[in-house]
Order: structure tokens, then sequence, then C-alpha cells
């Protein structure tokens, strides 16, 4: 990943070491971003630094920042296998790239977050003509319909349907996330739609292709249309009306009501945090047919998850927030912002503590989970008292692993429907056979 | 931009507004409908630019205002020995930030609602431009046919 890119970029070789010192003097924030923005280049295509909006499914961030952990990680990794090159066989190539990358690794982020900032700002200085290229489309509708985002809400989805007490239906799950993942793309559309001159004065927006000019509102509108329409009709007629009829809710909701919503009232985390809870409910519909308890639980689970996730992401996002005229509680309100998230780690312990009652999982999962869900809001308490960037970071890449491992988990530990069956299956049996004996 | 082109260019973000400004490509055949078209763009970009420029001034100017003022509540010097700005954390900065939301709020809440109609009528417009250019070619079609 960082060591493919970086030799891709060998044009760009000579970063001064004059920039390095001045990002390393310059704001931690600025730091930050730059770092994020190169983490953002490490991506060949699109990317969606949706840090500064809320991070949930349906919604924004939720991929990009967990991708974007994952790659780094990766990136690491390459760095260290690189080192050990036995230094006999050094082409002049390989000297260079590797003191590239001696140099990357001493000056870290900093020296890393330059050379991409530096390339894309070139690259922004210029004007450009407004003609939509067929062979820049597929970049601009991957970032306008917030693919990754999309995968990450579909990916729940699917966690919803496996957990579904039934049979697996592979038809059915491939329709059903085909449907989400449509209706996805089309609720991100319209919000991006909706927030053009408010992502322009965002750094982690700006880049998205309506700011830019890559794409006109009409083509956006009409993209979002083509892909909720199918999408929609896919669920209802496909799958089942109960899941068609959810996903248009949370179309709406997530459109009209959550988009408005974010400038005029704080509220508007509570409505995120239902838009980023349906997905999975969908999941366990599209299976099951029906609205279960344990389709409720698993849309708590999410739902209560978004809270520390958003929360300690926006604690860091505050200067723009209120630049940008965003209600968010880390502007208007930062004790109930912190308290808010405290509340709902510990609320994750209890549903995980609920699921084996309602017969979705053994009673190991409450077991399992608890060392994962006592740290989250270990990190939770941190940040509730300390009230710091720092302890705001931890919570936000703690709520990236813990989620993935919640569901994971979850999934182990599912109840399988079989234990019940054949219980009933060996009275039944011998009820039957012993009917067998009597009735030649 | 070219002087041959026949396209709208857009540029890079303007310094106050960060938006970016769009320099229309003006037809000679241009209908009625797409006149009205471009001209509500051109509006829309010029309210937007004036808010947006106005706006962020005035937040960095409050910025600075806050810095200072604190600045010298707490005893310190704007620069420091080594002539570096001194700022503050951002657990001080947050007081500024929730004021200065809540002084915006109504100033937002008149933006977003203009914001929402222009777009609208832009994009329906906008429709509307696509719709007729369709039609007509659609007719030189079955002429040529």
């Amino acid at each position: 990943g960082l060591f493919v890119w970086h030799l891709k970029n060998t044009g760009i070789r000579q970063v001064p070491c004059r920039f390095v010192h001045l990002c390393r003097v310059a704001n931690d924030r600025l730091i930050t971003f730059q770092y994020f923005n190169f983490l953002k280049r490490m991506y060949v295509t699109q990317y969606n630094k949706d840090l500064s909006q809320r991070a949930k499914p349906k919604s924004d961030s939720v991929a990009s920042p967990f991708r974007e952990l994952q790659q780094l990680d990766q990136g690491k990794k390459v760095i260290h296998k690189i080192r050990p090159i036995s230094p006999v066989h050094q082409p002049l190539s390989e000297t260079s790239s590797r003191n590239e990358l001696r140099e990357m690794k001493s000056a870290a982020e900093t020296d890393e977050s330059v050379t991409p900032v530096r390339a894309e700002s070139k690259e922004d200085r210029q004007w450009k003509e407004m003609k939509l290229r067929l062979d820049d489309l597929p970049g601009v509708l991957a970032r306008l319909s917030k693919i990754k985002l999309t995968a990450l809400v579909v990916s729940t989805a699917s966690a919803g349907f496996a957990m579904a007490p039934v049979p697996f239906d592979l038809t059915c799950f491939l329709l059903a996330s085909l449907g989400t993942g449509l209706a996805s793309c089309a609720a991100n559309s319209i919000n991006q739609f909706f927030e053009v001159p408010f992502d322009s004065n965002m750094n982690r927006t700006k880049n998205r292709p309506l700011v830019r000019g890559q794409i006109s509102p009409l083509l956006a509108v009409c993209f979002a249309a083509s892909c909720g329409v199918p999408g929609i009709t896919l669920l209802t007629l496909g799958v089942n009306p109960l899941t068609g009829a959810l996903g248009a809710f949370n179309i709406f909701l997530y459109t009209c009501c959550y988009t408005p919503m974010k400038r005029m009232s704080i509220a508007n985390t509570w409505v995120g945090a239902v838009v980023g809870a349906i997905p999975p409910v969908m999941g366990w519909t599209a299976a099951t047919g029906s609205l279960d308890a344990g389709a409720l639980l698993l849309g708590g689970i999410l739902y209560s998850w978004q809270f520390p996730h958003f929360n300690a992401l926006s604690w860091g996002l505050r200067e723009d927030y209120s630049r940008g005229g965003y209600c968010m509680m880390s502007v208007t309100h930062p004790g109930l912002c912190r308290r808010v998230a405290l509340r709902h780690c510990l609320a994750l312990i209890g549903l995980s503590t609920v699921a084996p009652v309602l017969n979705i999982t053994t009673w190991t999962f409450p077991v399992i989970s608890l060392p994962i869900n006592l740290y989250i809001s270990y990190l939770g308490f941190r940040f509730y008292r300390d009230a710091d960037r720092s302890s705001s970071r931890k919570l936000f890449f703690c709520s990236l692993w813990h989620l993935p491992m919640l569901l994971l988990v979850m999934f182990t530990c599912k109840k399988s429907f079989l234990e019940k069956e054949d219980k009933g299956d060996l009275l039944g049996g011998n009820h039957g056979r012993a009917m067998e004996i009597r009735l030649p | 931009p070219p002087a041959h082109s026949r396209k709208d260019w857009i540029g890079p973000p303007d310094k106050h507004s960060n938006l970016r400004p769009v320099i229309f490509y003006v037809s000679p055949e241009e209908s009625p409908l797409e006149r009205r078209l471009r001209e509500a763009r051109q509006e829309a970009q010029a309210c937007d630019q004036c808010f947006w420029a106005r706006h962020n001034r005035a937040f960095h100017q409050e910025k600075e205002e806050f810095i200072y003022s604190r600045l010298k509540a707490k005893g310190l010097e704007v620069r420091d020995e080594t002539g570096q700005k001194a700022t503050l954390n951002a657990e001080e900065m947050a007081d500024f930030y929730k004021d200065f939301l809540s002084k915006n709020f109504r100033k937002h809440m008149q933006y977003n609602r203009d914001w929402y109609k222009r777009n609208f009528t832009i994009t329906f417009l906008m429709g509307q431009v696509a719709l007729v250019r369709a039609l007509r070619w659609l007719r030189w079609k079955k002429k040529n046919v």
C-alpha cells in the first residue's frame, strides 16, 4: 500500500526539510488534518473523509477512518519489511527510495502528509473545464455516493441478516444487500447535493465532487433517483415490502430530517443514530419478514454505538462546525456530549446482556464481549472526565474496531435455530416412531 | 479559461469564501430559458460568495479578538519570546466556538432557507433546459432520418 503509492509518486521526491520543520511546529490540528489527508491519498481512488460529519452508517465517515487505520497498519508493516533489505545489493533507485522511506519514517506523519497535500493543492489551483468526462465518471459517482460508507452500511445490514434465526437464503441475502447499497448511494448523493456550500467550507469535505464542480447538481439528483428507485423497488418486490418501507423511510430520514437538522438543532445526532440503526433491522426483516425483538436489539446496539463514535469524532472538529453553522453537541453542550457518549457505552454492555435473553445468542456472548465493551466504556469514561483531544481520539479509534468485533463475536455466538429444532425433532421423532410402531 | 471554450469553467477555492467561482459560457444562441438558468446561477454564486466571505472574515476577526482578550486576561502577550503567535488550546477556544455559533444562528437559518430555495430552483431549471435540449435533439434526429 504505502510503499507502492510512494514509488508511484517518485516525481515528488524532494520534500524540503524546512517544510517538514514548519509542519512540525505547526498546529497539532493542522498536522492531524494533513495526516488524514495523506491517508486519504493512500487510496488510489477517491476517499471520503467523513471525519467531521457523523460517522455512522448511511451518513458519513464510518468507512473512511476505519479503512484509514487499516491502511496505516499495512503501511507501517511495509516500512518495517523494506528496512531489513541487505545493504550489499543496492541499486541507486533502491537506495533513494529507501532513503525516502527512512525519511518518511522519521518525519512520520508530517512528511507524508506534506507531499500529497502539495500535489493536491497544485492541481486545485488550476481552472478546470466543467465537462463531465466519461472515464472520470465511476470515480466521481463513487465519491458522490460515499461508496466506502455504503459498503459499511451494507455490511451492517448483512450482519442483521446473518443474525436472523432462519435458514440462510443466498438470493434473498444478495438482493437485500444490493437494495440496501443502492438506497444508501441515493441517500448519500442527496445529502451531498444539499450541502455544497457547507462542504466547501469544511476541511474534511471540501474535495467532494459537487464542491469541485466535477458533476452538475442535476446529474447528482438523477443519479440518486436512478439508485434509489431501483433500490427500494428491489427491496419491496424482491425481498419483502417491510424491508422496502424501512429503506425508503431511512432515505427520507437521512436526507429530509437529519441533513437539514444538522444546521438547526443538536437533536440531529439522535436522528442520525436512528438512521444508522435501521440497516441491520432491514437485514433482519429481509431474512425473517417481520420486526422481531431481535431486529430491535440489533438496531439498538448500532444506535448506542453511534454516540461514542460520533461524539468523540466531533470533539476535534468544533472549529469547523462552529464556523460552518452546524449545531452539534460538542460545540453547544460539551458536557452533554461526553455524558451521552459514556451513557451509550454502558448501554452497549446492557444490550449485549439482553441478547441471550431474547434467544439471539448464547450466554457466551455477553461474557466474551464484556472485555471490549468494558474497554470502550473505560475510554468513554476517560473522555467524560478529561474532555480533551487525546481521549476523544482514543475513543473514536476504539469505536472503529469495536463494532466489527462485537458483530463478529455476536455472529459466532449466534444461537443456532437448529438447536431448538433438533430438540423439537427429537421429541417429535420419538413420538413419530412411537406412532409408527402402533400404526403399521 | 480559453476564449474559444464553449463550456463553463470552475476555478480554485476563493480565499475568503472557500467557494469555487464559476465562469459561465454565454452561448450566442442562448434561449430565454437558458438565460434564466445562467442568471440564476450567477446570482446564486454572488449571494453565496458574499455571505461566506463576510461570514468567514467575521469568524477570523472575532477569533483573533477572543484570543487577544483571553491572553490579555491571563497577562500574556500576543507574541511570545520567539516571536510566535500565542494560541489558546482547544478547550479554551470552545467557549468562543459556542458563542459564535449561537450568535450566528439566525443568520444561518436565513441563509439555509435561501440556499435550499436557490438550489432547488437552479436544479429544476437545469432539468427543464436538459429536457428541452433532449427534445430538440430528438426532433433533429427524426428530421435527418
